[in-house]
Order: structure tokens, then sequence, then C-alpha cells
């Protein structure tokens, strides 16, 4: 995106751009401060009017999606859209966990997972025994 | 001391194949606890064995035997190892001593990073429900530990799965498991030729799981169910339809003999609860109890031979 200075042929000067973290993390605050989900038109009514003006409803939609990519924002749909809730920080503190396990090569050493993930094999072989106890009753 | 030193170098290696057959065949809390306390003694034993000949090796250096005011022509005579095999001796001990340093730093940091965040996570049960959308379920030890479910799975299991899933991982925060898996790891680091034996402590601590949640839950062929579904949400994608016809057109027998952790879970769940092998055991247990045996049977004779040594001179 380009951020030039203010359009010289603007009748007023365009208000300095934030950068997409401050954003973010004002998008954050506004659904921690609702205590309800809201939808991205919510969102944008509900942060200052100032900002408002210059923030397009696609612009928060973008961000909220990027904000539920990072896991930080819960969805679920409403309507044609989702409507979006902040993850609690607990839920928060087990995402960042499991994420820094899986970066690091000794997550095993800690976390017993409940399985493992599957070879193509292993899930043929699976299959065959519960369709095998199934026959068995 | 000639052969003997070397019998605790032979066993792990006996050992490691009999791992995978003694993890499958054993009760699963028995055989966490011998298959852990056998690797972690087999592990001290090839040391012990290693710093033997190592010591011996060194021994013969003739300024060592001036200083140390004993026959070096005495030692020689006794007990030829070279000092070849002495030499590598000590160099793979400093290696194994290396390595057991990086793995204990590596665990003791993953587990105090699991402290500190199972600590973080003051919610009201032990039971943490992670929004997103993995299909993840784990215990987290910390004090108290925690379990660790994503809501995708949750919402994809019915409540009698459910409860399978938290009994298996309640089973792995009340018996401590991560401990016995950090012993096994541990010995595996001193010494490589244990590795299938830490392994197979890592499927024996979800076998004692499993039996637990199909205690509780009271219905094995539920868990198994359930440790099929789970795993299949896991892993997306790897069964075309096809498969399924293909299977059941084929053959009835299930070879497990190369198989995963998973299915050999699920076919053991499947099969009757495990009975407690006491003959197995007590076989392992003497073969472990030999190995000590002759590690100390060999360091008494180097002991022997160095007073004998100062003795002649």
């Amino acid at each position: 995106m380009q951020q030039g200075p203010g359009h010289p042929l603007a009748e007023h000067p365009e208000p300095p751009r934030r950068p997409s973290g401050s954003l973010e993390a004002e998008v954050l605050a506004v659904l921690r401060a609702a205590r309800t989900k809201l939808t991205p038109g919510q969102v944008r009514e509900r942060l200052d009017a100032r900002q408002r003006g210059e923030l397009a409803y696609s612009t928060v939609v973008t961000i909220m999606s990027r904000l539920h990519d990072k896991g930080l924002l819960a969805r679920e749909r409403a309507g044609r859209g989702f409507a979006y809730t902040p993850v609690d920080d607990a839920s928060l503190a087990a995402g960042q966990m499991s994420r820094a396990l899986d970066g690091g090569a000794d997550h095993d050493a800690v976390l017993t997972r409940f399985v493992s993930g599957l070879s193509g094999r292993d899930a043929r072989l699976l299959r065959q025994l519960l369709d095998a106890g199934e026959g068995g009753g | 001391m000639r052969l003997l030193v070397y019998l605790p170098l032979l066993i792990p290696a006996l050992a490691a194949v009999a791992a995978r057959p003694l993890a499958a065949r054993l009760e699963p809390r028995q055989g966490t606890w011998l298959l852990t306390a056998a690797a972690a003694a087999l592990a001290g034993c090839s040391t012990v064995a290693l710093a033997l000949l190592a010591a011996l090796a060194i021994a013969q250096v003739p300024v060592l035997a001036d200083l140390g005011d004993y026959s070096q022509s005495v030692i020689q005579h006794h007990d030829p190892t070279s000092a070849v095999i002495g030499a590598v001796a000590a160099v793979v001990l400093t290696v194994a001593a290396v390595a057991v340093a990086v793995a204990f730093r590596h665990r003791a940091r993953a587990l105090a990073e699991s402290y500190r965040r199972a600590a973080r996570l003051h919610d009201d049960g032990a039971v943490v429900v992670q929004r997103g959308v993995s299909v993840e379920a784990y215990a987290l030890p910390g004090w108290p530990g925690r379990i660790v479910v994503s809501g995708r799975l949750l919402e994809a299991l019915d409540e009698p799965g459910r409860a399978a899933l938290l009994a298996h991982e309640r089973a792995h925060l009340a018996g401590r498991h991560h401990l016995f898996t950090t012993v096994a790891h541990l010995a595996a680091a001193a010494n490589p030729v244990l590795l299938p034996m830490a392994r197979a402590v890592d499927y024996t601590v979800e076998r004692w799981a499993d039996e637990h949640a199909a205690r509780v839950t009271g219905d094995r062929r539920l868990v198994a169910v359930t440790i099929g579904r789970v795993a299949m949400l896991a892993t997306p994608g790897r069964l075309p339809a096809a498969t399924l016809g293909m299977v059941r057109a084929g053959s009835r027998r299930v070879s497990l003999a190369w198989a995963g952790p998973v299915p050999r879970r699920v076919a053991a769940l499947l099969g009757p609860p495990p009975r407690s092998r006491v003959l197995l055991l007590a076989a392992a247990v003497l073969i472990v109890l030999l190995t000590g045996a002759s590690a100390v049977e060999a360091a008494k004779d180097l002991h022997a031979l160095l007073e004998l040594a100062q003795a002649a001179h």
C-alpha cells in the first residue's frame, strides 16, 4: 500500500495512516470491551468517530479475519458474514503453548498428545481394525 | 573383567530389540515401570562399563603408573585391553555426557515452560478449551496440570467420546507420565542404543492412559473408537472413500508388525484387557540385575588389579 504524504489537491490534509498493528489492537480493544460477539460492521461503528471516516468496511473485515487467523478471535457464522469474539486469555495461552512447543523439536518431552498423526498405512490399518471390530460385535 | 565388562555394553542392544514386544505384551503400568527402570539401569551399567575400559587404558600410561606408584606391566599382563579400546571408550563416554547434559537442558526447559503456562491458565477447571481450527488434545504437566482440548475436537465428539478423551488425559497428569518418558529419553541420550526403549515407554504411557479411560468409562470399544475418530480428524485427507471398500474386501487379518502407535493402541483396546505377566516381568528384571552384577564385578576386578599392580611395584 502506498503511504505518501497527503494529496496536495485534497481539501483537508489526510490524517497520518496508522500502522496496521495499532488498528488490530484497537479492534481487539473494541471487541474486549463489548463482551459480546460483534460483526465487522458493528466493530466499525464502535471505533472512534475520527477513525471511522478513514476506515473502509472491507479494511475492518480484513483486520478481523487476520486476527482470526492469528488465533486471537473466534468467529461464528452470522447471516452472510461472521460475528467475532475475542479468544479469552486462558485459551490464548494454551494456543501459544502448543505453538511454542510445536516450534521446538522437544515438544514431545512434556506434551502427551491424545493421538499422533497417522501415516497413510496407519489410517488404512485403523479403518480395517475398527471395521473388523464392528463385525465381531 | 575381560569379558564381563562387555556384557553391560551388549545387553542394551538385546533390550532394544525386546522393547517393542515387551511394550505390547506387558500390562501397561507394569510395562512403563519396567521399561523406564530398565532403560535407566542399563544406561547406568553401560556408562560404568565405558568408564572402566577408559580407566584401564589410562592406567597403562607410563607416567601415571609412576605417579600412582603401581606396576604398569602387571596391568598389561593381566588385562591386555588395548589402548585403542580405552581411547574409544573415553571418547564415547565424553560424547554421552554431553548428550545427556543437552537432553536434560531441553527437557528441563520444556517442563519449566509447561509449568509456567499451566499456572497461567487460571481457568476454573482442569480442562482448557482452545479455540481455533486445529484438532488438538494434550495434557500439560504443571501444578496443577491442565488438559487442553480444542473446541473443534470437543464438538466433533459425542458425550461418551469426550468422557473417554478426558479420562485418558487425566491419567497422564495423575500418573505423572512425563517423568517416565523424561527418564527413558535421558537414558537413551546416554546410550542411543536404548532409543527403542524410550519409544516403548512413550507407547506404554499412552496404553496406560487408554486402559485407565477404559476402566473409567467401562467401555473398551468406546475408547478404541474415540482414538480412531480423533486420529482421523487430526489427519485430514488420509482416507479416500475408495480405501474403505478395498479394505472391506481384503483379508481380515491385520498385521501390526510395522504399524504406528495409534493402530496398535486401538487393536489392544479391541482385544481383551491386559493381564499382568509375572514370568515375563521376572525374566526382564533378572536380565537387568545380571547386567548390573556384571558391571559391579568388572569394577571389582579393576580394583583388585590395581591393588595387585601396586603391590608388585
